[in-house]
């Protein structure tokens, strides 16, 4: 293995300046096994693999949550806590047992809460499962435990619902410390009334409480958590309206211009350009004449007016025939909802809609927009950039349980759609992201769960594609992303699919710690490469997390340090943003004054600051100053 | 990969009595206790989980009949993105259920598609008794439409094909100890939650059809 790694590291040495690794990548032949599969890393280093306790395997290992040292690791058998103080070699602090699929895990505080969707799961943890259509002994819903011994811990409550919790994501109010919110995503059919009162399945038509077309949201009191209970049913779907695509691609854009610069007719269906075909115009012209009671042959007068008219003519012609938008066409659930508190939005990756929320009232989020996209099969999970400018959605096409990674599978399907967010929060599609190594069919692989590495003045997102592997991107330029480390295993079955792979993959003070399926939890350090510096790496390295939840994004910012004025300098060189001379002054300069004596520091340092002026990037000149500000106190 | 048979049995042991003890670095033990637990896995399923699944290959074979006719019957570029989706997903459905099946020591209904005639080998005789199945009336009457007719038609019918799977799963759920096993639970509630989500896209074109 370590020979294999010391081969790529040569390529990528010998190809300086190539984005794309070698042809064929090696990840598309790896050789089938469990915990001895042939794996390819690239610009990563793998500090450990811990095959999962007795209990849990052969049991799906699902979604991470971090504590302090401790990673608490979902398995459809409970909960699996680690300590990785040191992440070459993790210590099981506790194998909990208590069945329920997906058990995706968050922690806060003292508390930690699981997700139990699957038919199995009981309310005593008992691993019989639960046989009966109709049982009250069956857990659909959120267990909640208290953590404050993590390697003991106490199951103090759940909250049963109508669907059960697929996912669920925890939010902090930042203007309520008493009380905690859960918002439960849960995608799989209603339950019965008998089970759990309440419970309907029907339409809105049928039945105004209906569990579908809505999310619930949990109110967890910090001091009691045991009277932790549903609150609200937001239904932010209604009246759901939207494109059936994320919005027209600039190909779209570009063909419909094209089209109404060589005098074509373009009207707007549900925010879509569409060009009307030369029978449709004719007829829609004839009809227009007769309306405006102009006679005769059509002159180009008649024309140049009908095109001024066309907008209003359509919106007439629609409300003549009764064609009015649709209500209820939206999803009846979430996947999965991000919330990022600090900027007051959240992400719902719900059905065949991404959609942006207004969460500044916890229990009540309002939605701002929609977008749906032709070539997404099933919203998933949202994560945004550490700004919130951007915003990235995956589709799990498939559901993670098929192999869509092939080389004949498109590359826009199962794939990332990475938007812009505009100063008034609305979404603007950019481009798409897949895995670029082809998978074969033995492998399940699809986009799925990731989370930001906070590498000052970039935006890097590490990704699990299940047996896809783990895929680090990089999406600061949102319209060209590109790939720039990875680590993959061949599939687990050589031969037949079977279900492994990453989970989950999520970076925590310093390392990125995946959930691997069937093998366990493996454990990786970035490691210096032409995209990526060791100054940049250890700076993203000082920023510290309490505790860490993919679901509830936090936001990040750098103490100003050396390092990270140094990671600055290493992008100003990667992008040309100053001269080779400058950069070597305030390099020098940097040192020096590391290495004197406080009191001689400060001089030293705004000694640097004539040389931070003038570059082609001024922006990154101005974190660097800022920094350097500081530093200099 | 290959189990010896002392490990097999030791991991049979220890799936009995979850209880015991196994060090944290036995690899070899791990491994051969992780595909015990996958054979066992394969022990828990019900009668309803494999009429299901044999029924869902049916079922998914006819959205295949109908989704090849895009790309001749002058379908739409939208219609036929969604068609090629369709024959994506449900062919590797189906590979999906076979093989569960057969790793159930089933009957593996096999799949015969030519042109518009289904024939289902090994699926019962219910093939064409499911919820939301087109007649062969209705088929045809896809396979002659063109252009924006044959949009408007695929639509209707396979959003009512669509409908016809949700029920299914629908059911599956509501019988005693259906979907416990987990490839089964995930299986069924995948195909629940993606066709509800492809039934509302395709009401969303048939609605901008209309316009």
């Amino acid at each position: 293995m370590r020979l294999f790694v010391l081969l790529f590291l040569i390529a990528a040495l010998a190809t300086p300046g190539a984005w794309a690794q070698d042809s064929p990548d090696p990840r598309e032949s790896l050789r089938a096994g469990l915990f001895d599969a042939e794996e390819a890393i690239w610009n990563l280093n793998k500090l450990s693999t811990t095959q999962p306790p007795e209990a849990f395997v052969g049991v799906t290992n699902s979604d991470l949550a971090f504590k302090d040292q401790y990673v608490f690791q979902g398995n459809y058998n409970g909960v699996i806590v680690w300590d990785i103080s040191d992440p070459t070699a993790p210590v099981l602090v506790k194998d909990y047992l208590c069945p329920a699929s997906q058990s995706d895990v968050s922690v806060y505080g003292n508390l930690m809460f699981v997700s139990g969707e699957g038919m199995g799961g009981r309310l005593d943890c008992g691993t019989d499962g639960v046989r009966e259509r109709v049982s009250h002994e069956r857990l659909r819903g959120i267990r909640i435990f208290d953590i404050t011994d993590v390697a003991d811990p106490q199951y103090v409550a759940n909250v049963q619902t109508c669907r059960g919790s697929h996912t669920h994501s925890v939010l902090k109010d930042p203007g309520d410390d008493e009380n905690i919110y859960v918002y439960v995503s849960g995608s799989a059919p209603v339950r019965p009334n008998e089970e759990l009162e309440g419970c309907s399945g029907l339409m809105p038509e049928e039945d105004p409480n209906t569990a579908l077309f809505r999310i619930e949201v949990i109110k967890v009191p910090l001091a009691n958590p045991s009277a932790a209970a549903v609150v609200s049913s937001p239904r932010i779907f209604n009246d759901l309206e939207a494109p059936p695509r994320h919005g027209p691609s600039p190909a779209d854009i570009e063909a419909a211009e094209q089209a109404r610069a060589e005098g074509a007719f373009v009207v707007t269906v549900r925010g879509q350009p569409r060009v009307l075909r030369d029978r449709q115009v004719r007829a829609y012209m004839r009809q227009w004449m007769e309306d405006e009671d102009r006679e005769g042959d059509m002159t180009a007068q008649d024309s140049a007016d009908f095109r001024a008219a066309l907008p209003a003519f359509m919106a007439a012609r629609n409300r003549a025939r009764g064609i009015t938008p649709q209500a209820r066409r939206g999803p009846t659930q979430c996947h999965d909802i991000t919330l990022y508190p600090e900027i007051g939005l959240a992400g719902g990756a719900c059905g065949g809609y991404g959609l942006l929320l207004d969460i500044t009232d916890p229990a009540n989020p309002v939605r701002i927009q929609a977008v749906a996209d032709s070539n997404f099969s099933y919203w998933h999970s949202a994560t945004f950039s550490n700004d919130g400018s951007k915003v990235l959605f995956t589709d799990e096409w498939g559901g993670g349980g098929g192999p869509k990674c092939r080389a004949s599978d498109p590359m826009e399907w199962g794939a990332n759609a990475l938007f812009e967010i505009d100063a008034d929060s609305r979404m603007h599609f950019k481009s798409y992201f897949k895995l670029p190594a082809a998978q074969s069919s033995l492998e399940n692989c699809v986009a799925h769960n990731g989370s930001l590495i906070p590498v000052p003045g970039r935006d890097l997102f590490v990704q699990s594609w299940y047996q896809g592997g783990v895929s680090l991107m990089d999406w600061t330029d949102v319209s060209n992303p590109v790939e720039i480390a990875y680590h993959d295993r061949g599939p687990v079955n050589p031969e037949r699919m079977q279900s492994a792979g990453s989970w989950s993959v999520y970076w925590y003070n310093g390392v990125i710690v995946s959930s691997e399926i069937a093998r366990g939890l493996d454990i990786f350090e970035l490691t210096p490469s032409e995209y990526l510096t060791a100054n940049e790496i250890a700076a993203s390295n000082t920023v510290q997390y309490d505790y860490f939840n993919a679901q509830g994004q936090p936001m990040y910012s750098w103490p100003a340090s050396f390092v990270l004025a140094r990671a600055y300098l290493d992008q100003l060189v990667r992008g040309d943003g100053l001269s080779a001379e400058a950069i070597a002054q305030v390099r020098q300069g940097l040192d020096a004054a590391e290495a004197a004596a406080p009191e001689a520091r400060s001089a030293l340092i705004m000694n640097l600051m004539p040389y931070l002026s003038g570059g082609a990037d001024e922006a990154k000149l101005a974190l660097l100053r800022d920094v350097l500000n500081q530093l200099a106190g | 990969m290959q189990v010896s048979r002392i490990l097999l049995c030791a991991a049979l042991i220890l799936i009995a009595a979850p209880g015991s003890l196994l060090a944290q670095n036995d690899k070899e033990a791990l491994e051969a206790l992780y595909w015990a637990r996958q054979k066992e896995a394969m022990s828990r399923f019900t009668q309803a989980d494999v009429d299901f699944m044999t029924g869902m290959i049916g079922h998914h074979a006819q959205a295949l009949i109908m989704s090849r006719l895009a790309p001749t019957n002058d379908a739409s570029a939208s219609v036929q993105v969604l068609a090629a989706r369709i024959i994506n997903a449900q062919n590797d459905e189906i590979a999906l259920m076979q093989s569960w099946l057969r790793d159930r020591e089933q009957v593996v209904p096999q799949v015969l598609i030519e042109g518009l005639q289904l024939t289902i080998e090994g699926g019962g005789h219910h093939a064409h008794h499911m919820p939301g199945m087109l007649t062969q009336v209705q088929l045809e009457e896809l396979a002659a439409a063109r252009g924006q007719v044959f949009d408007r038609l695929f639509l209707t019918y396979m959003i009512q094909h669509h409908a016809g799977a949700v029920t299914m799963v629908e059911d599956l759920f509501a019988v005693d100890g259906a979907a416990q096993d987990e490839a089964a639970y995930k299986l069924a509630s995948s195909i629940h939650v993606d066709q509800i989500t492809e039934i509302a896209r395709m009401q969303e074109m048939l609605d901008s059809l209309a316009q």
